[in-house]
């Protein structure tokens, strides 16, 4: 109007895309990526998935001549092994609730949904993503655990175990699976709460407060009720012997996935219905 | 081009936009004005389907924003505030959202050139300034080559260079036949950049008009007028939507009457008329009545209920 500056002109852009999955799921990948500190809590959760049980197996090895025949008893290399799982399952589940909430605390939700008004197939990669980089971290860092672990116990005849042994490389690779689960489901809560304090908060409450609280109960029930918890029924995916009171393996990773999907449809219901 | 019908929006008990019908046309910049909290940025938020509105409908290029196969090139929209992962780069914030929908690396670069970000397109966008934000906000509206721009208070916090930018972006994309639609708080930027204007206050329609008329009406109806017969001259000028204010003595400010009216009712009436003179009124002021008015006749109905 009053400028006699000439109007700036926007470079045209010579192709037209259609918002389609495969594409929202290069684009949380990207945004995966590109937050360092999303980085840098991986790498340290795959470090520490290995540090832990190299050094406890180090511990272990120069302690066993001075152990008691009962307390060299309670000692299995695999618990030893798979030490790291209990580590990563933290990182993981801080990492899956942040990846939805810090969307929400930094506003770029917003610009997501503008970008996928759909919304439901934002979640959808958002969780796929997610579950492929946790299990390429864990399943290599749950592999070297047990073969470092096992180079420095196999001189120890009770420490020695094969991977080919029956339900060693289940358990092995059973602690990657439970951890890319609890990635997912501490994803679903992170989308349901929408906020980081209330998510991580909501996933220690279910994960690490809720089954102490069961031995307050009387024995009976603590049995009864406690091995359908989503942690303990997760865990049987990894234990390598039956205890009793316990769900199988196959079925405490069914009922955790159960857990997993029923968190997630919750989170989807929520998503397409509130406002952003 | 945007079509709102009787969209309405309550937060709980409390409504942010009420019933509000307009359209927005394409080829020209439509300023969307009113005072802070009048409900502009929730009406722009019901427009991309992030709030769902509690009754009414709004429709972008004919269709509702969620049900466009691909949202990025019909509408490109500059939120209020920060909608910015503030540990992302702004290369990589532009790059997810262009793959959304396959838009190539390359624009990505081209967009943050454009709006002067090259130097720091690698930089995590926490550190930005306001004003680096906003060329961000600005770079994101258009990755699609939109065919609609909407731009929420785009020139907060941009120095008068860029400010000037801005006005001169957004000529040049109602020139090329985009629907343009651009909120601010401050009348004087609508008029230097605006043509046709939607006033809003307390989440209401007030005015649906071009700026042009908006401004003649503005400064047209108000007239000074000096008299020794102040007495006989006023109750000569009575009549509706007329009104008086007191001005120095043997003198009067009559609104909602032009010169010519003023001048030819004194002559029938043989006043003797000593000064007649046309008042400008600044925009920011006409706005500032009209919404004034708005909100006055808000309350009286308020009084009249309670």
């Amino acid at each position: 109007m009053s400028s006699l500056a000439p109007p700036v002109r926007i470079p045209h852009l010579d192709v037209t895309g259609r918002v389609a999955f495969h594409r929202i799921l290069l684009s949380e990948w990207t945004k995966l990526r590109s937050v360092r500190s999303t980085k840098w809590s991986l790498v340290v959760g795959f470090l520490l998935t290995i540090a832990f049980p190299v050094i406890f197996s180090l511990v272990t090895r120069s302690h066993w001549h001075s152990m008691s025949a009962r307390e060299r008893s309670g000692r299995h290399p695999l618990d030893i092994a798979l030490a790291g799982v209990n580590v990563a399952q933290l990182a993981i589940a801080v990492l899956g609730v942040l990846l939805v909430s810090a969307e929400y605390s930094t506003g770029s939700i917003r610009s997501t949904f503008t970008a996928a008004p759909k919304r439901l197939p934002v979640l959808w990669a958002k969780v796929l993503d997610y579950a492929v980089v946790s299990l390429v971290l864990i399943v290599p860092a749950v592999l070297v655990s047990f073969f470092a672990s096992q180079a420095i116990l196999h001189t120890i005849h009770p420490l020695h175990i094969s991977f080919t042994q029956s339900g060693v490389a289940r358990s092995v690779l059973g602690g990657a699976l439970y951890v890319m689960l609890v990635g997912t489901f501490a994803l679903a809560i992170g989308a349901i709460v929408r906020n980081t304090a209330g998510g991580i908060a909501a996933f220690a409450a279910i994960f690490f407060v809720l089954p102490p609280l069961m031995f307050v109960l009387p024995q009976s029930w603590n049995n009864a009720i406690s091995q359908y918890l989503p942690s303990e029924a997760g865990r049987q995916v990894f234990a390598l012997h039956h205890a009793a009171h316990t769900l199988r393996p196959l079925t405490g990773g069914l009922l955790f996935a159960g857990y997993c999907a029923l968190a997630l449809a919750i989170a989807a219901v929520l998503l397409v219905r509130r406002d952003v | 081009m945007i079509r709102a019908q009787d969209l309405t929006k309550d937060y709980g008990s409390k409504r942010a936009v009420d019933g509000l019908s307009f359209t927005v046309q394409p080829g020209i910049v439509t300023g969307f004005l009113g005072p802070n909290g009048s409900g502009k940025s929730t009406t722009m938020r019901l427009i991309l389907g992030l709030d769902a509105p509690t009754r009414g409908d709004v429709t972008v290029n004919e269709r509702r924003y969620r049900d466009h196969p691909s949202p990025l090139h019909e509408v490109g929209a500059l939120l209020e505030a920060r909608s910015v992962h503030t540990g992302r780069s702004a290369y990589n914030h532009l790059l997810a959202l262009a793959q959304t929908h396959g838009i190539p690396k390359r624009r990505v670069s081209e967009l943050i050139d454009l709006v002067g970000l090259h130097e720091v397109a690698s930089k995590r966008t926490g550190g930005f300034s306001l004003g680096m934000g906003q060329r961000l906000g600005i770079a994101q509206a258009l990755l699609g080559d939109p065919k609609t721009v909407m731009l929420d208070e785009p020139v907060n916090g941009l120095d008068p260079e860029g400010i000037h930018w801005v006005r001169n972006l957004l000529r040049g994309l109602a020139a090329e036949g985009r629907t343009v639609f651009v909120s601010s708080h401050l009348m004087t930027e609508m008029a230097l950049t605006a043509d046709h204007l939607i006033v809003i206050g307390k989440g209401k329609l007030i005015a649906d008009t071009s700026v042009d008329d908006f401004v003649a009406r503005a400064s047209q109806k108000v007239v000074l007028v000096r008299s020794p017969e102040l007495e006989r001259l006023r109750a000569t000028l009575e009549g509706p939507g007329v009104s008086f204010a007191p001005a120095e003595r043997d003198a009067l400010e009559v609104h909602g009457l032009t010169v010519e009216q003023v001048g030819e009712a004194a002559a029938d009436a043989s006043i003797v008329l000593h000064g007649l003179t046309p008042q400008q009124a600044s925009l920011e002021e006409a706005f500032m009545n009209l919404t004034r008015d708005e909100l006055e006749f808000a309350t009286e109905t308020e009084k009249a209920v309670a």
